[in-house]
């Protein structure tokens, strides 16, 4: 039996390179009342919206979006790094969204046209990166983790079975993203996700460099399908990536690790000098909304930080352990904070542990 | 042939497309990179052209210098091993009879036609533990009875190492390294190798004494078609390496992307069309010396 790799087109296992699919949706406005016209550019993740979604807004609203998709938030902030080119929504993660706004490249929301910010979980009403939410609002979250084997790896509760894990020596892929990997090691090491105190770091550092010979690939967001073919054991990668494997094939699982992960938030957020503000408002109020919400997280299958629409979903979704991990073990992770200092210190760092 | 300067309005008509085009698409962006490399980000958006030499600077830390070398010496066994197979694919192409020529020359443009990235994936299918050539082995071994007299077949690991890099592009880049050995075999002229046989030379001496030394201009074109891609290739080592896979391909796509550090990925890409360009001139100077002393 030949293995053939799926193309599991998940929001962050798109394949590199493939360039931005593209998706218009041509129903005509039925009415035009407002000044704006009845149009919206969407900059999405690619399966990172429900099936029905922009018709059922369209349907609503009278509005026509065509969305535009991205693999990765690099490629979004190079995009929009030299001047919006037209899109009205963006969905960046949460260090992207903190880099975007210390860029001045965001524009602050107006609360008013977005009423069902009521239907936001508690837990994501604020935060860190952006205090007061005024310049975005949460979407789906995450963790990373390690996906596995049941029948070969007898413990994954710990990242010391990717990255200090003799036994499963030549069964491991790390995630080819160096600011994560080094971030996890330092979890490991009892030390913060963001620290950049030079010991630590140089600990992380040392610490991956000796767990190199037990990794078989530092793999570029497909880490899932080296798990689902075989070819490797264990595989730290984001949550979403593996449950999709996972509800192919019973043996594999996922664990968040002990020592605590990251935890990742995506943003809706309007981008300066988006041509349809107003639109753009409309639509994230849409996006909040309980039932659009129920459509969308049933279809993406991320943990949603809509609590109407989560109150309004089924047990299967709510009580998987791989989207919703336990309290406990989400009260240890944490979000990836930006800074240039780190992003350029883990850049030279990852460099170094890739060539020693 | 009347001289460009007797009709300068046709020479500059004709010109014309092609040097916008060159300064268009060439010569601006690469001299806004250029000045990239000599710059300093100012803010997380912002870059400002200051003259500083810091970049290239940083640019001969030993880790950087480690990871060219490794380019350099993967891009070069993978340019040789391009070369010592397409040599023989060319010389039969240029051999088969006349109406096969289309067909086979077909056969080698063939994969063009495929995305580079699909092609890709398609040797981790073929080349992955539980891929396309272990089964097919593993069957062989089975068929020889090996598993009742050695044991089972163990899988080889054939993916996530320097070797598989090495196969990866040199699969990609084959077309590149026969297409212009075809061009130069199929003008050469047979009565030299016919002569030479005469003359009482072997196959071997007529090979490398004639042949080879008639075809250079291909081989030197295919080698550098090659070898230059090579050197800042970075999907290859990307999905077929394994943890030392890095190459400075990679190192310059992260400072576009994930570091975020443009003037630094600018000067990295600079280092290494400065190091092409020396290669280039050590082969001119190189050329030169020998014409010289053939005395050509």
């Amino acid at each position: 039996m030949t293995y053939i790799p799926k193309f599991h087109a998940s929001r962050r296992s798109v394949l590199k390179g493939s360039g931005a699919a593209f998706i218009g949706l041509t129903m005509m406005p039925r009415f035009a009342l407002s000044q704006e016209e009845k149009k919206l550019n969407f900059y999405n993740w690619d399966t990172y919206i429900g099936e029905t979604t922009l018709a059922d807004f369209n349907e609503a609203s009278g509005i026509e979006v065509k969305m535009d998709l991205y693999a990765d938030n690099a490629e979004l902030f190079a995009k929009l790094k030299e001047g919006n080119p037209g899109y009205d929504v963006i969905i960046p993660t949460n260090d992207y969204v903190e880099r975007m706004m210390a860029a001045g490249m965001l524009d602050k929301l107006d609360k008013s046209k977005i009423p069902n910010m009521s239907n936001i979980a508690d837990a994501f009403k604020d935060a860190s990166f952006d205090p007061g939410r005024n310049y975005s609002v949460p979407y789906m979250w995450g963790t990373l983790g390690i996906g596995y084997r049941k029948s070969k790896v007898k413990d994954a509760s710990s990242w010391k079975a990717v990255l200090a894990g003799d036994e499963n020596a030549g069964r491991i892929s790390l995630l080819g993203d160096g600011e994560s990997v080094i971030g996890v090691a330092l979890q490991y090491l009892g030390h913060s996700f963001n620290s950049v105190v030079p010991a630590e770091m140089k600990a992380a550092e040392e610490l991956l460099i000796a767990g190199k010979k037990d990794v078989k690939v530092y793999a570029d967001d497909n880490g899932q399908d080296l798990l689902a073919s075989g070819e490797v054991d264990l595989a730290m990668e984001w949550n979403g990536d593996i449950i999709q494997v996972m509800s192919e094939d019973d043996d594999l699982s996922y664990s968040v690790p002990k020592e605590g992960s990251l935890l990742w938030q995506d943003c809706v957020c309007i981008p300066k000098g988006a041509p349809h503000p107003d639109n753009a408002h409309a639509f994230i109020n849409y996006l909040l909304d309980a039932d659009a919400g129920v459509k969308i997280a049933d279809t993406i299958q991320y943990a949603t930080a809509n609590a109407a629409a989560k109150a309004k979903m089924d047990e299967a979704y709510t009580g998987n352990p791989g989207i919703f991990p336990p309290d406990d073990v989400i009260a240890k992770c944490e979000a990836s904070l930006y800074s240039e200092e780190k992003t350029k210190l883990r850049n030279e760092s990852w460099t170094r542990i890739q060539a020693a | 042939m009347e001289s460009w300067k007797q009709n300068k309005v046709v020479f500059w008509v004709t010109a014309l497309p092609g040097v916008v085009w060159l300064l268009l698409f060439f010569l601006i962006p690469l001299a806004l990179i250029w000045g990239m490399s000599v710059g300093e980000k100012t803010s997380i958006i912002d870059i400002e052209i200051t003259g500083t030499l810091d970049n290239y600077v940083r640019s001969f830390q030993a880790v950087y210098l480690k990871i060219i070398w490794k380019s350099i010496w993967i891009s070069i066994v993978s340019t040789a091993v391009c070369l010592a197979i397409a040599y023989p694919i060319a010389f039969g192409i240029c051999f088969s009879p006349a109406r096969w020529r289309p067909f086979l020359l077909l056969l080698v443009i063939l994969p063009f036609w495929i995305n580079l990235l699909i092609r890709t994936y398609a040797l981790i299918a073929v080349f992955r533990t539980r891929g396309t050539l272990n089964f097919t082995l593993e069957w062989l071994w089975n068929l020889a009875f090996l598993d009742r007299l050695v044991g089972p077949f163990q899988p080889l690991e054939l993916l996530y190492n320097n070797g598989a890099v090495i196969v990866g592009m040199v699969y990609v880049f084959m077309p590149f390294m026969v297409l212009p050995l075809y061009a130069t075999i199929e003008r050469l002229d047979r009565s030299y190798l016919e002569a030479s046989l005469d003359l009482g030379a072997s196959q071997w001496r007529t090979f490398f004494s004639v042949t080879v030394p008639l075809t250079m201009p291909g081989i030197v074109s295919g080698i550098i078609l090659v070898f230059i891609p090579m050197l800042g290739m970075f999907l290859v080592p990307d999905l077929l390496g394994g943890t030392n896979a890095i190459m400075i391909g990679n190192v310059i796509t992260d400072q576009f992307k994930a570091a975020n550090d443009w003037p630094f990925g600018a000067a990295l890409s600079f280092l290494l069309m400065y190091v092409t360009f020396a290669a280039l001139a050590l082969r001119a100077f190189v050329s030169a010396r020998i014409k010289g002393a053939v005395g050509v």
